[in-house]
């Protein structure tokens, strides 16, 4: 048997026998980890509104924003937030807070190296990646809309 | 040392394992070998700034203790031969310049400690040594970010990922104080690729490297597995071991009674390290702790340890490249 055939049996074989995580758990975790964190976000918002019934929608939002990337890097911090990833996948890592964990966990994690070499070079490390894609499909899109918007 | 068929060589001198010491870290002390290793530590840090200036202080614990129990002074050990998982293997750098031995430096990922065994027993079969020792080690801390993701990162693992044991093992090899445990004969292996590319799958892309390797031996001795008490592969976790079994059952080898694997056997499937433990400090801290004190015992006599290593970077990785492995036999036989 030539090498090529040999390992497409193979992993053909590693396919059917590796564990598959079951998708409808992945999936219900991630839709109650996102939906509380949302939910917490909802909460906030109508705290500050209590508060502050003037304030217009934007400033809400960076309100909002700000308080879970605060809460999400003070759980990195102490060490939870992996755990919580842990169970919530996509549900813990879709909203801001996943974004605010790549960065702080990157930061502490680097901080050895130095405040340049190490914080200041390696703090986007996992979230570069998401800014570069988040800026070349927002591109698209807006080409694809400004397109549209012609007609 | 004479060749035996392919693959296989035979020591014609007398090579006895003097002393051996294993160091984990609380996970796997926490594991069902427990009772079995010399030092659990519970700081992974050993007291240092940083992860990488403690995986170096268990390594120096570690090797400190096995020279201390051999009783043979340091400067007469002639040779330490050892690596780590670290880029330019700097754990073993740092160790070995404490130390002021000769050393050599060696890299097989995971299947370091046969290598570093193997080299050792060589030098001491030609005569040219007296006493080596040989030294391999990971940590989980320091390898996740040199391989992975920063340690607070949130993700969540493949469910056939496996989990870097944080431990040292040593063993100190002479050809002049003789001791219960001898090694007799090993098989250097062939670099296997059977086109597993997802780094997350160590177990299936090393399994084919271990079976090869196995049966080189078996047929270059004549044996089979009912020849052996123990047949221990390194780190090939679950579903590894089991793919190994499954691959052994088609040369026609059923290794189902007597086999186990360091890296499953080393933590408890409640300890959420899924597959089971991996590293070049798996097979390297279960051989010093479990498999040399049954040895020792004499409740195993004859036992092969194949330690299989991934030899992938993240750069060949990232560029799409299928994982290479390799896997080292080494036959121990006890009194």
């Amino acid at each position: 048997m030539d090498k090529q055939a040999r390992n497409e049996k193979y992993l053909a074989y590693v396919e059917k026998k590796s564990p598959k995580a079951g998708w409808f758990t992945s999936l219900f975790h991630a839709f109650v980890m996102g939906a509380t964190i949302c939910c917490l976000g909802q909460m906030f918002s109508d705290i500050i509104k209590s508060f502050y019934p003037m304030m217009d929608l934007l400033t809400l939002g960076a309100w909002i924003n700000i308080i879970v990337i605060a809460l999400t890097i003070l759980l990195t911090a102490f060490g939870c937030f992996d755990r919580l990833a842990k169970y919530g996948g996509a549900g813990t890592f879709i909203p801001i807070s996943g974004f605010a964990n790549s960065i702080a966990s990157c930061a502490i994690e680097f901080k050895k190296e130095g405040l340049v070499f190490g914080v200041g070079a390696k703090m986007f490390y996992v979230a570069g990646p998401v800014l570069v894609n988040g800026v070349a499909y927002s591109l698209i899109v807006g080409i694809v809309y400004f397109i549209i918007s012609l007609f | 040392m004479k060749k035996i068929g392919e693959q296989t060589f035979e020591l014609e001198k007398d090579v006895c394992v003097v002393s051996r010491c294993s160091l984990v870290g609380s996970k796997e002390g926490d594991g069902p070998l427990k009772d079995y290793f010399d030092f659990i530590e519970t700081d992974d840090k050993m007291g240092e700034k940083t992860f990488e200036k403690g995986e170096r202080q268990m390594f120096l614990k570690t090797i400190k203790s096995a020279i201390e129990k051999s009783k043979i002074k340091k400067e007469n050990i002639d040779l330490y031969v050892g690596g780590d998982l670290m880029n330019q293997l700097v754990s073993s750098n740092y160790v070995a310049s404490e130390l002021e031995l000769c050393f050599l430096g060696l890299y097989n990922a995971c299947a370091t400690m046969t290598e570093s065994l193997i080299v050792g027993s060589t030098f001491l079969d030609s005569g040219g040594a007296t006493n080596v020792l040989c030294a391999t080690g990971s940590h989980f801390s320091t390898a996740e970010r040199q391989y992975r993701y920063p340690l607070e990162f949130g993700n969540q693992r493949q469910s056939y990922a496996q989990w870097t044991v944080t431990g040292v093992g040593a063993t100190l090899l002479s050809n002049k104080i003789s001791s219960k445990v001898k090694v007799k004969r090993f098989a250097i292996g062939k670099v296997t690729d059977f086109g597993v590319s997802d780094i997350a799958n160590m177990g299936a892309a090393m399994a084919p490297a271990a079976m090869e390797t196995i049966c080189a031996f078996f047929k270059d001795t004549g044996t089979n597995q009912k020849d052996y008490d123990l047949i221990a592969t390194g780190d090939l976790g679950k579903l590894g071991s089991d793919i190994l079994k499954d691959l052994m059952l088609e040369k026609g080898y059923d290794i189902e009674t007597n086999y186990i694997d360091c890296g499953h056997m080393i933590f408890n499937i409640d300890q959420d390290t899924l597959q089971g433990g991996s590293g070049a400090g798996c097979s390297a801290s279960v051989l010093n702790s479990y498999i040399l004190s049954k040895m020792e015992t004499g409740e195993l006599k004859r036992v092969l340890l194949i330690s299989t290593g991934a030899l992938m970077s993240t750069t060949t990785n990232q560029q799409g490249d299928s994982i290479p492995c390799i896997a080292h036999l080494v036959m121990f036989e006890g009194e």
